[in-house]
C-alpha cells in the first residue's frame, strides 16, 4: 500500500516527541445488511502527551470514527490503539468523549452535571471541583440551573467542565462547536484555548472547519473521502494567540483549502 | 383583552365556572322540559351526595377506592418499570417476553374477573388484581420504550465515566426515560381508575363502583347513581390533575413540550 509508507514518514518528521497516542494500522469496516463500507483505512497516527491536534475532512469521511475508535466505544476491524503504552479496549474516564452540547444530561443541574463523573471522590472533594470547574468554564451563579435554561454555548461549556471535572489526561472532542452560531463559536475557540493552556491536555479535536483547525491546532491531520486516509499532516507554526491576518496563517490556511480541493477533485 | 396578553387570575376561575353554570342550566332545563322519569334533577344529585355524606359511606367508599387503585396500581408500578426498563435495555431478553405481552395487552382486564374471583374469592384481593392487571401492562410498555428510546449518546457519556451497568441504568438510562415513564404512569392510571369501578361492581361490597350498582338495585336510587358517577368522574379528573403536577418536577420537565 503505498498510502502508508508516505503517510508514516510524515509522521515521524512531525512527532518525534514521546507519543502519548498511537494509532497503528486501524481498519474499520461496517457490514450493514450485507453491505460493505469502508470507512478507515489504514490509519497511522502519532499524538504527543499534551498535543492540540485536529482532524479535518470532508463530512461523513470518518473522522468521528476514528474519534470513536480512539475512545474505545468502536473496535477497529484492524489495527489497534495504544494509549499510554495501553491497548484501547473500551471507553474510559482518562479520555472524556464531548459531544455536540446534546451531551449534557438534561435531568441534572449544573453542579450534577459536572459532579457526575465524581462519584468516587468524598463529597467535600467533589464541591470543590465543581465549584472550581464552573468558575473555570464562566458558570457561576448557574450551578442550580437545568440544562434547557442555558444557551447552547453554555451547554458546550458545560459539557467540558463534566469532563474536565474528572480530570482526564485527554479530550476527544467531535465537532463540539457545530451547533453554535459564529460569534459563540469564536468565543468558545479561545476559552477551550484558554483552558488547554491551564490544564495542559492532550486534545484531539475533530472538525470540518479549516479555519477552526488552523486557529487551534498544533498540527492538523488531512483526510480523503471515503474510505478516510491520512492524505496529510500540517504542522502549525504560529504560536498564540494566533493572528489570523498574517501570512503564514493565510498561507497554512490556503495549503489545507488546496489539498482539500484536490481530495474534491478526485 | 389582547390575545398576546396573559390571562387574569380571575380568568382562570371565571371560564371553568362559567362552563360549569351553563351545563348545570342545560342539565336542569333539559330534565323540566322533557319531564323526564329516567334522569334525575342536579338538586336531587346534591341532596343525594349530601345524605351519602351524612350517613358516612360516602367517605368510607372514596377511601375504599381509592385504597384498592394505590394496591393495585402501586404494585404494577413497582413492578413494571423496573421490568420494562430491563426489557428496553436488552433487546434479547425483550425478543422472548414480547410476544406474551403483546398477547395478553389486548385482553380486557374485565375477561380477568371470573379468573380473578376465582383465585382470589370475591373481596378487596380480586379487586386489587384487576387493577393491577390493568394497568401493569400499559407500565411495562411505556417504560420499555421509554428505556429503548434514551438517546445513545447519553449512555456513552455514563460508560465513559465508568460507569458499570447497574449505575448505568439507575444514573442515566432510568432518569433519561423517566419523562416518558410518567407519560405511562398517567395513562394506566387512568385505566386503574377505570377498572376499580368495573371491578367493584362485581367482586366486592363497597367502594364508588359498588355504589352506582347498589344505589339501583336497592331502591333504583338514580339520584345516588348519578352522584356515584359524578364522584367518580371528580377523583379521576384529581388524580390526572396530580400527574400533570408531578411532570412540573425540575429533573422531568425538560421532557415535556411546555412554554417556560
Amino acid at each position: 500500500m503505498a498510502t502508508q509508507v508516505t503517510v508514516a514518514s510524515t509522521e515521524r518528521v512531525a512527532n518525534a516527541t514521546q507519543a502519548k497516542v498511537r494509532v497503528e494500522g486501524v481498519e474499520v469496516i461496517f457490514d450493514r445488511d450485507g453491505k460493505r463500507t469502508e470507512v478507515l483505512d489504514n490509519i497511522n497516527l502519532e499524538v504527543a502527551e499534551g498535543e492540540f491536534l485536529c482532524v479535518l475532512g470532508p463530512s461523513g469521511c470518518g473522522k468521528s470514527t476514528l474519534l470513536n475508535t480512539i475512545a474505545g466505544f468502536l473496535s477497529p476491524t484492524a489495527g489497534r490503539v495504544v494509549i499510554g503504552g495501553e491497548v484501547v479496549s473500551g471507553p474510559d474516564p482518562r479520555r472524556i468523549f464531548v459531544f455536540q452540547e446534546r451531551g449534557v444530561f438534561p435531568w441534572l443541574t449544573v453542579e450534577g452535571n459536572i459532579g457526575f463523573g465524581l462519584f468516587k471522590l468524598p463529597g467535600e472533594e467533589r464541591e470543590r471541583r465543581i465549584k472550581y470547574y464552573a468558575h473555570l468554564v464562566g458558570l457561576e451563579g448557574f450551578e442550580k440551573a437545568y440544562p434547557q435554561e442555558l444557551s447552547g454555548g453554555m451547554k458546550q461549556r458545560l459539557e467540558v467542565a463534566r469532563a474536565l471535572a474528572v480530570n482526564p489526561d485527554m479530550l476527544l472532542l467531535d465537532e463540539p462547536f457545530g451547533a453554535l452560531d459564529s460569534i459563540t463559536r469564536l468565543t468558545m475557540r479561545r476559552e477551550l484555548l484558554r483552558i488547554w493552556h491551564a490544564e495542559k491536555k492532550t486534545i484531539i479535536f475533530v472538525t470540518h472547519d479549516i479555519e477552526e483547525a488552523v486557529q487551534l491546532a498544533d498540527r492538523v491531520v488531512v483526510m480523503s473521502a471515503r474510505p478516510a486516509r491520512i492524505q496529510q499532516i500540517v504542522e502549525i507554526d504560529i504560536p498564540h494567540p494566533r493572528d489570523i491576518s498574517s501570512t503564514r496563517y493565510l498561507e497554512l490556511r490556503d495549503g489545507i483549502f488546496e489539498q482539500i480541493g484536490i481530495a474534491h477533485k478526485i | 383583552m389582547s390575545a398576546l396578553s396573559q390571562p387574569g387570575k380571575w380568568e382562570k376561575f371565571f371560564w371553568p365556572l362559567l362552563t360549569g353554570s351553563v351545563l348545570l342550566a342545560i342539565w336542569y332545563y333539559a330534565v323540566v322540559v322533557t319531564k323526564t322519569t329516567v334522569f334525575p334533577m342536579p338538586v336531587s344529585v346534591v341532596k343525594g351526595t349530601v345524605e351519602l355524606a351524612r350517613k358516612g359511606v360516602l367517605l368510607n367508599y372514596i377511601g375504599d377506592s381509592l385504597h384498592r387503585v394505590a394496591v393495585g396500581y402501586g404494585l404494577a408500578a413497582v413492578l413494571g418499570i423496573p421490568l420494562g426498563l430491563m426489557l428496553g435495555w436488552y433487546p434479547a431478553a425483550s425478543r422472548v417476553v414480547n410476544p406474551v405481552i403483546q398477547m395478553v395487552r389486548p385482553i380486557s382486564p374485565i375477561a380477568w374477573i371470573p379468573l380473578s374471583i376465582l383465585w382470589f374469592g370475591v373481596g378487596d384481593s380480586a379487586a386489587m388484581y384487576l387493577i393491577f392487571v390493568g394497568s401493569f401492562f400499559p407500565i411495562v410498555v411505556a417504560s420499555t420504550n421509554a428505556a429503548r428510546n434514551v438517546p445513545s449518546i447519553y449512555r456513552r457519556a455514563g460508560r465513559n465515566f465508568g460507569l458499570n451497568r447497574a449505575s448505568l441504568l439507575a444514573k442515566v438510562v432510568f432518569p433519561a426515560a423517566l419523562p416518558q415513564i410518567i407519560i405511562g404512569l398517567r395513562i394506566s392510571l387512568g385505566i386503574a381508575w377505570l377498572v376499580v369501578v368495573a371491578a367493584e361492581m362485581v367482586a366486592v361490597n363497597s367502594g364508588l363502583g359498588y355504589l352506582v350498582m347498589d344505589s339501583r338495585n336497592s331502591g333504583k336510587r338514580y339520584d345516588l347513581v348519578v352522584a356515584a358517577m359524578l364522584m367518580i368522574g371528580v377523583i379521576g379528573l384529581g388524580l390526572d390533575f396530580g400527574f400533570r403536577w408531578l411532570e412540573k418536577i425540575r429533573s422531568v420537565r425538560w421532557g415535556f413540550r411546555q412554554e417556560s
